[in-house]
């Protein structure tokens, strides 16, 4: 092998460069993605006071006794910039940490929910026959059920700390993603390079992690940001209607406690109208970011204004 | 419609029915091993103990239990609320028109004005409206229903007076006739423009994207070679065949209503299923939360039911194959 020296063609050191060259060009056209940038720029605004949460607002804000002495409900002020709630604690500290517990149950519920997709996905179109049709109608089951009545018995039977919810959340959001994953399966399971390894050998385990895995990770990538905006509205979902923490609460544990406090009718703007702001921003984010991934990725897309 | 097809989706349809009934059972009778748990603590005597145990269907080995419970449950009797002690179904039935009417109002309205402005953007792709509507779509989207609930009920109930902050009727009046019908309506209107708000967004983009496809198709050159009026090809063509997978869509998106109107009746105090969802939550009413889950499924598998056949009966191409 005296081309070797020539340069770098070790099948290795081929594949790196290649990696390198399509993650280049993939953040380039991310970033001439104007709606992708904005998204992005929202989202690395939102995860960094999520992780520099408890540097910015000391904990101890959110516990029963932190309003004592405080006025109730009061509107913003120098010491409160965003009032106080309807037993003295500051909005503003409960907003911040709130981003902590919104993002974290919505991006552990993304996780539960792409593991058992993908899973049950790729199962399905690669295996085929009789474990294909019990996988497929295990998936119609929770694409048919309701959403947020099986969301709401399954949180009241197991609990409802923060990974409880996330998981309850996973658990029953992950059907449309298993159905895309075997749909795109089943096509990358006709194309050539997957009859050329069999032929060549190779076990089924191999041709999934070595083919199919890999021509599959940018739609299941896609598919997951995708999945958090509903993943978080879920979870804002269920701690307005009660589940969650009082004393460590999301952004929708904080617009269920203005719902009863009464801050509505006295007009306490300062304690419905932020949370709702948050929830918005974040979720129109992370939509926008995975379309604009979902259209680099498959150009055939740019008709589709969003999947849900 | 041949039969197999029919079969094939009846089947499916008892398959889903029967599994949400095992589901149920394992749920509320297997993972949650204390279903009582709300008594422990309190002093019973041992004949009391006895008599609650009875009650809620607790004795016997979870077989005899399981039995009975599926003979229950067909019979529609769900027991007690381990709230109340009222019986679950006495509180449904009693309920259950007040959602019929803001489920059943909203999405009519949803369905016919989301399919409107989804054709008409999608056939003038890029224009104005298009533009307008489908960023609004994504807002409404991006918002959670019971916020937009809450925004409304600030802006047009609370601060301005215009319509009640909650409930179905004025309790401190005795209206009857006419006055009685436009007093209802007068409090039905804030959630039901919730809900309508809510899911517009979810049907005219599924509608937009439906005639983003029909468009390329060949049958509707042929339609314009035969001379007729854009707005022609539009209605006559191009939105019965967009219309077609939006069927199965719309009983999915059915699915979204009935969650959103149990956030969007405890916005407003409004007494249906919601509400008692939201209130068996509170009170970890779990007898009431079971019937809820088995009612709403129920309501959903049906629901795809009729959208597969329907499916089945305007499609040729599933008519006639053996989908």
């Amino acid at each position: 092998m005296t081309i070797a020296t020539a340069g770098p063609s070790s099948p290795r050191q081929l594949a790196w460069a290649r990696r390198r060259r399509s993650a280049a060009r993939f953040s380039r056209q991310l970033l001439s993605d104007r709606a992708g940038v904005a998204g992005l720029a929202v989202l690395v605004f939102f995860v960094v006071v999520a992780l520099a949460a408890p540097l910015l607002v000391s904990a101890s804000e959110l516990s029963a006794t932190a309003g004592r002495g405080n006025p109730d409900l009061a509107p913003p002020s120098a010491e409160f910039p965003l009032g106080t709630d309807e037993i003295g604690r500051s909005v503003l500290a409960q907003l911040i940490w709130g981003a902590r517990i919104s993002l974290f149950i919505g991006v552990v519920a993304t996780l539960v929910a792409v593991v058992i997709g993908s899973t049950v996905g790729v199962t399905a179109g690669f295996v085929g026959g009789r474990t294909e049709r019990l996988l497929m109608a295990v998936d119609d089951w929770f694409l048919v059920i309701p959403f947020l009545p099986l969301a709401i018995v399954l949180a009241a039977v197991l609990g409802s700390s923060a990974t409880t919810l996330a998981v309850v959340i996973g658990v029953t959001s992950w059907a449309g993603s298993g159905r895309l994953l075997r749909a795109q399966v089943l096509s990358v399971k006709e194309r050539l390079f997957i009859e050329r390894s069999r032929a060549l050998g190779a076990s089924g385990w191999h041709i999934v992690t070595r083919h199919v895995l890999p021509h599959t990770a940018p739609l299941i990538l896609a598919n997951a940001i995708l999945t958090v905006p509903g993943a978080i509205l879920a979870e804002s979902t269920l701690a307005f209607l009660g589940f969650g923490d009082r004393l460590q609460p999301s952004w929708g544990k904080m617009l269920e406690g203005a719902l009863s406090s009464g801050a509505l009718t006295v007009g306490a703007w300062w304690y419905y109208w932020p949370p709702g702001l948050c929830i918005v921003a974040v979720v129109l984010a992370f939509t926008v970011v995975g379309r604009a991934l979902e259209r680099i990725l498959d150009p055939r897309l740019v008709d589709r204004p969003m999947s849900r | 419609m041949n039969a197999r097809y029919l079969a094939r989706r009846f089947v499916s349809a008892f398959g889903m029915l029967a599994f949400v009934l095992v589901f149920n059972f394992f749920l509320f009778r297997i993972v949650d091993s204390d279903p009582l748990a709300k008594y422990r603590g309190r002093v019973l005597t041992a004949e009391r103990r006895q008599e609650i145990i009875e009650k809620f269907g607790l004795d016997g080995s979870k077989w005899t239990q399981f039995v009975r419970y599926v003979r229950q449950t067909l019979r529609l009797d769900f027991g007690y609320s381990t709230d109340s002690g009222r019986r679950v179904w006495a509180v449904i039935t009693e309920a259950l028109p007040n959602t019929l009417w803001l489920v059943g109002l909203s999405t009519v309205i949803t369905v016919a004005l989301g399919l409107w402005i989804g054709a008409k953007a999608g056939w003038r792709r890029g224009s104005r409206f298009d533009k307008t509507s489908t960023g609004a779509s994504m807002v409404l989207y991006a918002m959670p229903e019971f916020w937009l609930g809450m925004l409304l009920l600030v802006f047009f109930g609370a601060r301005t007076g215009w319509f009640p902050v909650g409930g179905v009727r004025d309790l401190t009046r005795d209206l009857s006739g006419f006055a009685a019908v436009v007093d209802r309506l007068h409090h039905l209107f804030l959630p039901a423009l919730t809900l309508v708000l809510a899911y517009l967004g979810s049907y005219s983009l599924i509608m937009r994207s439906s005639i983003l496809e029909t468009v390329r198709e060949d049958y509707l050159t042929v339609a314009r070679a035969k001379g007729l009026r854009d707005d022609e090809v539009m209605r006559r063509h191009a939105v019965p065949n967009a219309l077609l997978p939006s069927v199965s869509l719309i009983a999915i998106g059915f699915g979204f209503v009935v969650g959103g109107a149990i956030t969007t009746e405890t916005v407003f105090s409004y007494p249906g299923l919601g509400l008692a969802t939201s209130d068996a939550i509170k009170n970890n009413d779990l007898a009431m939360l079971q019937a809820l889950f088995f009612l709403s499924s129920t309501a959903l598998i049906v629901a795809n039911l009729a959208a597969d056949l329907l499916y089945g009966y305007l499609d040729p191409r599933i008519r006639r194959a053996d989908g």
